[in-house]
């Protein structure tokens, strides 16, 4: 186990096993632009865990940085250590396809594949090799779907085009097919910022039911989603980590006064 | 009214005029004039277009239909054994060597009985193709047993009758202005009066190679020629070009030498053809001696040609696949080789597709690099094989316009429909292409 961890645990007495995703000095340029300064932070296991805060203040960046999507960005660099299970995921150990599979992401606009639904979902476990033959991959398309609640509207059409369900459906595919996989942690970035408002209490609703089995990050820039669905929150400014904590406390109580200005609409 | 109040409010104290008066209404007067007037002009240029493209079209087709029908000239030929196989041997060499002239000579004095002097002689058996004997010969060889038989032949006319039929020719003028002689058309009328001669569809034109006798002189030899060589084109180019598109797209970094690698292939693309043909001449005659009007070399040579155009046309349709697409399959941990192969390159395919066919349709109609290395020869053969010395489209209408004979006019412009039929059939399926997998995402 590498010092930081050490001290961290040392530190908060928080025992290792509770904690999933843990960042030191994270630091993050896009070229010669700095985007995130130095953010230490620690994200419980089988919770669920916001990141807010203004526009361009770095939350999503950290967000990729989880599973390592930063790379795919040329002249992006980042610094610093971060932990998934107590492994170093920068370290050259570590293969980021698989790093890809043990954390999920689903991105801010949905984007299923352009072929048919099964197909979307199977696509994991087809290219990690998760399935041999057609009934493993059936299985595990019917309980990704059914997790992800949508089996039931789906269940006839599985050979329609992904692209051809509704903005919130698709978004569930999404989900269903990143958790095909199998993944340990779910990224979120904004999965409801392009749905109504029922679409989007249908999303919140999975999120409740899917942190009993998963690690849920999720960056959003509504705060009563924030206080409905996370236990924890992350408030990001300018780049830096402001505060973290309760989701409670944060919304109640905040310790830092940029906190109280932006929970109470003062900016951003 | 409300003008002095926007001048008390101070802020709108220097417009001179609202958007009601008298003033305004003229100015919006001449605004939507001018926009009459442009529409006009537009609608203008495309009338000019349109003409232009109506002049090419009915004036090839106007000369060019009647190069798809041929003159044939019915005579009856006594298949005499004493002249085909005198001693009866039935051996198909003594019956292939034999003399099939005379016999349509023969032929010919016997439809004309009243012609005895040399000369008109002479004129009378230019009447029929050369052709004819070798078509009798042809026919003897194949059916022995109708050798000391007498047969009725439609055998094709010569190059200038066949004008003259199809009325290229006007039989009123003075006999010194014209290729046929009062004779001949006498002739020819006496043959049309009995039924001899009819115009039937020239099937020659669409299975014959090139000939020096514009009658027989087809076109298949040119279109199998380019075949062979948009095949080879086809082969290299595309694959080669679609590599270079996906690394360049998707893998190679934004630097400065991928900067100057793109300006080069921008480069590449504007080159005249006829340099391409140079460096063919250069490089795969001079230096790797392939053969000679090869439809491998031009292949070789219209690959490189071809090649900057995909790859542009492969980079604009890779681009234009959404990056969420990119995202979505890397996010599933899909590596960057099967982020491209699974998702992006068939999602970029039509318009992958759509750019190649049409560089492909714009190597068939390439002429200026195949003169230079040699495929504006003059070939009678079919070629079988890209190796074999071939012709294209594109020369054979070069070299037929440059020919003498009134019957290579309508020739040529037969010609450029058919190459023009083969062009719009393959932009078509690029249309259709697009049309069919245009997506949504």
């Amino acid at each position: 186990m590498s010092q930081a961890l050490a001290d961290r645990t040392a530190r908060t007495g928080v025992p290792d096993d509770d904690i999933a995703v843990s960042g030191r000095d994270i630091s993050v340029f896009y070229g010669e632009k700095q985007a995130l300064f130095d953010v230490d932070i620690d994200i419980p296991r089988q919770q669920v865990t916001s990141l807010i805060g203004p526009s361009g203040c770095g939350k999503s960046t950290f967000l990729r940085c989880i599973n390592r999507m930063n790379d795919t960005i040329p002249g992006c660099r980042v610094t610093g250590e971060l932990f998934l299970d107590g492994e170093d995921i920068n370290s050259p150990r570590i293969d980021v396809v698989q790093l890809r599979a043990r954390v999920g992401m689903v991105f801010q606009k949905p984007n299923p594949f352009p072929k048919s639904i099964y197909d979307n979902v199977a696509y994991g476990p087809r290219i990690h090799g998760l399935v041999k033959n057609r009934g493993e991959a059936d299985e595990i398309v019917e309980r990704s779907l059914e997790k992800a609640g949508l089996l039931k509207e789906v269940k006839d059409r599985l050979q329609e085009p992904g692209t051809g369900l509704s903005g919130g459906q698709q978004q569930r595919l999404c989900i269903a097919r990143a958790l095909a996989v199998g993944p340990e942690v779910l990224l979120m970035d904004e999965p409801c910022s392009a749905l109504d408002p029922i679409a989007t209490a249908r999303i919140e609703e999975l999120i409740e039911e899917l942190k009993a089995n998963y690690t849920i990050i999720i960056v959003t820039h509504s705060m009563q989603q924030a206080a409905r669905v996370s236990q924890k929150t992350a408030f990001f400014h300018l780049g830096q980590l402001v505060e973290a904590g309760l989701t409670e406390r944060i919304f109640t109580s905040p310790e830092d006064e940029r906190t109280q200005g932006y929970i109470t609409g003062r900016f951003g | 009214m409300t003008d002095q109040a926007i001048n008390e409010s101070g802020s709108e104290s220097v417009r001179s005029s609202t958007v009601s008066d008298d003033a305004f209404r003229g100015r919006l007067k001449r605004r939507h004039a001018a926009d009459r007037r442009f529409r006009l002009i537009g609608l203008g240029a495309i009338l000019v277009a349109l003409t232009m493209l109506g002049i090419i079209l009915v004036s090839i087709v106007g000369k060019g239909y009647t190069a798809f029908v041929a003159t044939e000239i019915m005579l009856t030929v006594d298949l005499d054994r004493s002249v085909i196989d005198p001693k009866g041997t039935g051996d198909p060499a003594v019956i292939g060597a034999a003399s099939y002239g005379k016999l349509i000579r023969d032929a010919m004095m016997a439809a004309f009985p009243e012609v005895k002097e040399r000369r008109k002689l002479r004129s009378l058996f230019g009447l029929v193709s050369g052709e004819a004997s070798h078509e009798i010969r042809q026919y003897v060889l194949d059916n022995p047993d109708a050798i000391g038989t007498r047969q009725a032949f439609w055998f094709p006319a010569d190059d200038n009758i066949d004008m003259l039929v199809k009325g290229h020719i006007d039989r009123k003028s003075a006999e010194g202005d014209r290729k046929v002689s009062n004779d001949e058309i006498a002739w020819v009328e006496q043959l049309e009066a009995s039924g001899a001669v009819r115009t039937v569809f020239n099937s020659r034109f669409f299975s014959s190679g090139d000939s020096r006798e514009p009658e027989i002189a087809g076109v298949w030899g040119a279109v199998v020629g380019s075949f062979f060589m948009l095949v080879v084109t086809l082969l290299l180019s595309f694959p080669i070009a679609v590599m270079t598109a996906v690394y360049l797209e998707e893998f190679a970094p934004k630097n400065r030498w991928t900067d100057l690698i793109e300006v080069n292939i921008n480069n590449l693309a504007a080159v005249p053809s006829i340099v391409f043909g140079l460096l063919g001449l250069a490089v795969f005659l001079n230096v790797m001696h392939l053969p000679r009007s090869a439809p491998i070399v031009g292949g070789l040579t219209l690959a490189l040609m071809t090649l900057p155009t995909i790859v542009i046309a492969a980079r604009a349709a890779l681009g234009a696949v959404p990056p969420s697409i990119r995202q979505a399959a890397l996010g599933m941990g899909a590596s960057p080789m099967q982020t491209v192969l699974h998702h992006v390159l068939p999602l970029a395919m039509p318009g992958i597709l759509t750019g190649t066919i049409l560089g492909m349709a714009r190597a068939l109609g390439e002429t200026a690099p195949l003169l230079m290395i040699g495929m504006v020869a003059f070939i009678v053969d079919i070629p079988s094989g890209v190796m074999d010395p071939a012709t294209a489209l594109p020369v054979q209408i070069y070299l037929w316009a440059d020919s003498p004979e009134r019957a290579f006019v309508e020739k040529t412009s037969g010609a450029i429909m058919v190459l023009l039929g083969f062009l719009i059939f393959m932009n078509a399926i690029a249309v259709l292409l697009r049309k069919r997998f245009e997506r949504r995402w």
